[in-house]
């Protein structure tokens, strides 16, 4: 045979500077960011990338070279998640998230917040109002958990010293509220997570939750303590009720774009649905974390009544407007 | 002009091919159609496609642990390198240390997966260590959004396994744990019953996981130096040309990349018996194993060309 090359061959002799020029950029785009780019390679780029897809095409039909073959797929296949990729950075991604994502998909899921609401208030009121009748049912509800020794059996006395301290352990608080945080946290994804089994699993685990703090409710206010309570509860109590509402809302979101799918495919409803809800299951740890704050340091060094309410009104004020005060968009 | 009725294709096996080789071929076949139900084509903008090979489950589960791995060697150190620190201290840091590291436990634990995922590169060092990433099914931007979805759904995949697993106790709360270990287990398999090998939180996110190994551009076989000298030596006829089809093809280039002498010396010796080649004096097994692959790709290429794809030895036409 003739010792001239093949057709295929030179086909990739030409062309395959340019193959590993771009290889080159995506290999430090991946190891550095876009930020590790030069202008010149940013401008080469898009063009390096036709060439590399067109180059494929013909590839396919015209070489039996494996190799190239695979290279050219794995490379474009690189090649075309970095164009087509996202480009924002993480503090860009956190910014809008703040400022548009997260509020918008609580507005936009005012129902399924009211429904979890209805879940967890109604589990709360009926432990609340079986416990006043017959306070056998708190231990019906807690089991043999003493809640460090908040249960009916103890005093006023005692009740009211576990409601305000006297300002000693404070590193001991720390450890309890972060501890809270983990329970409360893990709690609200999971309440999220749950709502892939149509729901069902989030609303009992709302119910079951209004049930733990119903119980205990009734006990203080069984003691004559209800007004001292309210105000222990709700300094973070606000943020951490309206977290976990929010985790249940999210759950019953996904639940209900598998269960009733509309017009769309399942899938695709799942799709749009879990988008929607993991946004709002994010917002509740940025919650849960705030409402660990205002737990483990403005709950045990604030002993006034007065304030701790004022504290809870004002972050439940706050976050009303946040979620809720319709926004002007603002045109890039 | 009346044409005589064509023979009927004869039934019987062609001769030559015994019956271990169509054995193999139909073994081999059979594999290639299970791997190209883990190719999916995505057509790019441009109009070109390009084919994304999913991660098989297991792939995905190796991954898993090599994450599982890591989270924990990083939970394990940070409590030590705290426990450490804490030591000189009184009571009261170590409570706040360890409040520390309760949350730190947490973020590790959610957001692991997150951080690496919404990342350029889509992956987790466990993914990235098999060559995996994540990518949106509708070819798109993977949104931040989806990374979060998909991350957070894994708490009912494994967490809830887990905890109905170690759950246990006699009697009515065992099968109640049995119970729950078998509904949860729902979602742990998941991905295996599912065609695109999706786990419930790709499913909600709208997210897969494919393959994306980075393969590396070798030379070109028809290009090596030691064909100049010897290639007028090398003449094949075209009917020796015809003796193998693509897929021998690519054997023969696998052989030439990577594999031993021995094996080198074998492959040349089964070739020359098949297409009638008697070995000259002086003739290596690598330079007649070269001359032969460019003159079959040569050949192949042109009757592609043609629109003729020759799949392999036993596809005749």
């Amino acid at each position: 045979m003739s010792g001239d090359l093949l057709k295929s061959y030179r086909f990739r002799e030409e062309r395959q500077a340019d193959w590993q020029k771009l290889d080159l950029i995506l290999t430090r785009a991946e190891n550095g960011g876009v930020k590790s780019l030069t202008d010149e390679q940013m401008l080469a780029l898009p063009r390096l990338y036709r060439q590399a897809v067109s180059s494929l095409s013909v590839a396919r039909s015209i070489s039996l070279d494996q190799n190239v073959i695979a290279y050219l797929e794995s490379l474009c296949t690189r090649a075309y998640f970095f164009v087509y990729g996202a480009r924002t950075t993480i503090g860009e991604r956190m910014m809008t998230f703040l400022r548009k994502d997260w509020p918008a998909a609580v507005r936009g899921a005012v129902w399924p917040t009211l429904l979890s609401a209805l879940f967890f208030f109604g589990g709360w009121g009926l432990a609340f109002f079986l416990c006043l009748q017959d306070m056998d049912w708190y231990w019906t509800f807690h089991g043999q958990n003493f809640m460090e020794g908040r249960n009916p059996d103890a005093t006023a006395e005692y009740l009211r010293s576990t409601i305000y301290t006297d300002g000693h352990g404070d590193g001991q608080l720390t450890a309890f509220s972060s501890f809270l945080f983990n329970n409360n946290a893990q709690i609200a994804l999971f309440a999220f997570a749950l709502g892939f089994a149509f729901g069902i699993p989030t609303a009992w685990l709302l119910v079951y939750n209004g049930v733990m703090i119903g119980s205990m409710y009734a006990v203080f206010w069984d003691k004559g303590l209800g007004y001292e309570f309210t105000g222990w509860l709700m300094i973070h109590g606000v943020t951490e009720i309206f977290a976990i509402i929010l985790a249940g809302a999210a759950g019953f979101i996904i639940g209900g774009a598998v269960a009733f799918p509309g017009a769309q495919t399942r899938l695709a409803s799942a799709r749009s649905a879990g988008q929607k809800a993991a946004t709002i299951a994010m917002g509740c740890v940025v919650m849960l974390i705030i409402a660990a704050i205002l737990e483990g340091f403005g709950r045990q060094l604030i002993n006034s009544d007065t304030a701790r309410y004022l504290i809870a009104v004002t972050t439940g004020v706050l976050w009303m407007l946040y979620f809720y005060m319709s926004r002007k968009e603002r045109s890039a | 002009m009346t044409r005589a009725p064509a023979p009927l294709a004869p039934k019987t096996k062609r001769p030559g091919v015994s019956m271990e080789a169509a054995t193999q071929r139909r073994a081999r076949m059979a594999e290639e159609m299970r791997q190209s139900k883990l190719i999916r084509r995505l057509i790019t903008p441009e109009g070109a496609a390009i084919r994304l090979k999913l991660a098989t489950a297991a792939e995905r589960a190796g991954a898993f642990l090599i994450d599982v791995a890591i989270q924990w060697a990083i939970v394990i150190a940070t409590l030590f390198g705290l426990s450490f620190a804490m030591s000189g201290f009184g009571e009261g840091s170590a409570n706040i240390a360890f409040a520390f590291w309760l949350v730190f436990f947490f973020f590790v634990r959610n957001f692991y997966y997150i951080f690496f995922e919404i990342g350029q590169r889509a992956a987790t060092p466990g993914k990235r260590a098999l060559g995996l990433r994540v990518a949106a099914r509708d070819g798109g931007r993977l949104t931040a959004n989806s990374v979060l979805a998909r991350n957070f759904i894994r708490e009912i995949e494994i967490g809830l396994p887990f905890q109905f697993a170690m759950m246990g106790g006699d009697g009515a709360s065992g099968w109640m744990a049995l119970f729950g270990l078998l509904w949860s287990g729902v979602f742990l398999l998941f991905p295996i019953f599912n065609k695109d090998k999706m786990r419930v939180g790709d499913l909600i996110a709208g997210t897969w996981v494919i393959r994306t190994p980075k393969t590396k551009l070798m030379h070109d076989i028809t290009s090596a130096p030691s064909k100049a000298e010897t290639s007028s030596r090398f003449t094949f006829t075209t009917a020796q040309a015809d003796a193998y089809g693509i897929h021998e093809l690519h054997v023969l280039e696998d052989v030439l990349r990577q594999s031993t002498p021995e094996i080198k010396k074998q492959v040349a010796a089964r070739i020359r018996v098949k297409i009638g080649w008697p070995q000259q004096s002086g003739e290596t097994d690598l330079a007649f194993l070269e001359a032969y692959y460019a003159t079959l790709r040569r050949r192949l290429e042109q009757r592609m060309l043609l629109g003729e794809r020759k799949a392999d030895k036993f596809d005749v036409r």
